[in-house]
């Protein structure tokens, strides 16, 4: 029942993903942070399997940090995206990281983007994506409201609206979301929403 | 002697390793390097040969980052440095990602080392020709530190050192004239050592000072202010020197 969700907007990105560490009927912990700051403006929002989410993302952060050292310049998002759909896909037929991705991050040259990777290695550069049961809720809203160039304002709204419909509408439902954003002064935790204390 | 100096592995009767002296041999004539270690601060100078007018000079930095807070300076073959930097930045990702934690000093120079001893005990390779000056802040102690390994592969901490050419001239100094110092006059030790050596100048030598903030080079104008500043210390110091003397 994990969801991450993102959307683009004027000049920034944003990621909203669940807080739930979930085993069986176990809620181990309701406030895993699911989105991880890959670089100072990079965030990458992963769902699947905890064991390989840790594993794929630390991964992913690490050879991020050292193509920085060796090139002395980040990546740029696109190619951080592809790297990843690279691993996944190498993976694929042998031991597959059972991980869903939503990257976003931001260039000075070509702005906000957002990229839908896939635990299948399918990369997608999207305005919007989402992953999880709670896809079904997001992708629906979003495609309601959602219109490009929001403000930050208006897609935190957007994202509220989306978290609501998740609350009410699927059976077991993440009790708390946190939301991050991404934008030419870097990535950041923005806020949480949530329903229980912990 | 001819016999035994051709194969690393093989020991002259008078226990020598000659491939690993001849690679030392190669680090004096490397260019030279200083590091100095301060209280809050730690300087690593490399000097730049001028005499190459049409290379971009941005393309060629011998001062590195390995990682958010260790740097390497070094002086030899500078193509068995990229190699040998390219692995100590592999590993202190790996270290990372397995650990959680950032290595400290000690450990990269102890792993830097240990890839240099490696090559002095197999077959079929040679030695790497550098000796390399590694600095930065310990990150949980904060502590700074100075590290020196060598291509034997031994590594020990310092206060301050130099190798590559004239490196015996500008240890002198530095034994001469060392004390604790912190910022600004920490550089200042640093580039006076260098400037023992080394044609005066901001475009002959490339300095960069390493804080708990990070790496940070020092522009071409930075560093002729500095040099500008010790020359001035210089001249009003013999002119102290001289005033007594025309007294009597």
């Amino acid at each position: 029942m994990e969801c991450v969700f993102g959307m683009v907007g004027k000049g920034f990105a944003l990621v909203v993903a669940d807080t739930s560490a979930v085993n069986s009927i176990l809620v181990h912990k309701s406030n895993e942070d699911k989105i991880m700051v890959l670089d100072s403006h990079k965030l990458m929002g992963a769902s699947g399997e905890a064991g390989d989410r840790a594993q794929f993302t630390e991964y992913v952060q690490k050879n991020v940090a050292l193509y920085q050292y060796r090139n002395g310049i980040p990546l740029t998002t696109k190619a951080a995206a592809n790297f990843m759909r690279g691993e996944l896909a190498t993976a694929l037929r042998k031991n597959p990281y059972m991980v869903n991705i939503v990257l976003a991050g931001f260039d000075k040259d070509t702005g906000p983007s957002l990229y839908f990777i896939d635990y299948i290695a399918t990369l997608h550069k999207v305005d919007k994506a989402a992953f999880g049961y709670g896809s079904y809720f997001a992708l629906s809203m979003m495609d309601r409201h959602y219109h490009p160039n929001m403000t930050v304002d208006e897609a935190i709204k957007l994202a509220e609206q989306c978290i609501e419909e998740i609350r009410s509408r699927l059976v077991v439902a993440p009790q708390n979301f946190v939301i991050k954003i991404v934008d030419k002064d870097g990535a950041r935790e923005h806020s949480w929403r949530r329903t229980t204390k912990d | 002697m001819a016999r035994y100096d051709r194969a690393i592995t093989v020991f002259s009767p008078d226990g020598h390793l000659f491939q690993v002296e001849y690679a030392l041999e190669a680090v004096r004539k490397g260019n030279a390097a200083v590091g100095v270690r301060g209280t809050d601060t730690i300087v690593l100078g490399v000097e730049k040969k001028s005499t190459v007018k049409l290379q971009d000079s941005r393309s060629v930095r011998k001062i590195v980052s390995l990682d958010d807070h260790i740097a390497l300076a070094c002086a030899g073959l500078k193509a068995d440095a990229r190699v040998l930097i390219n692995r100590a930045r592999i590993e202190c990702q790996s270290h990372r990602l397995t650990v959680e934690d950032p290595v400290t000093v000690e450990y990269i120079t102890r792993y830097i080392a240990g890839l240099q001893q490696k090559y002095t005990q197999s077959g079929g390779v040679r030695p790497f020709g550098l000796s390399t000056l590694i600095v930065g802040f310990d990150p949980y102690t904060g502590v700074p530190s100075l590290y020196q390994t060598d291509p034997s592969g031994t590594f020990s901490a310092w206060k301050a050192n130099a190798t590559g050419r004239n490196s015996n001239s500008m240890r002198e100094f530095l034994e001469k004239n060392y004390k604790e110092t912190s910022g600004q006059e920490t550089i200042k030790l640093a580039i006076r050592a260098l400037l023992e050596v080394v044609e005066s100048g901001g475009k002959n030598i490339e300095v960069a000072v390493m804080t708990t903030e990070g790496l940070r080079q020092l522009e071409e104008a930075e560093i002729d202010a500095i040099v500008a500043e010790i020359e001035a210390e210089k001249a009003a110091a013999e002119a102290a020197k001289k005033a007594p003397a025309k007294e009597t």
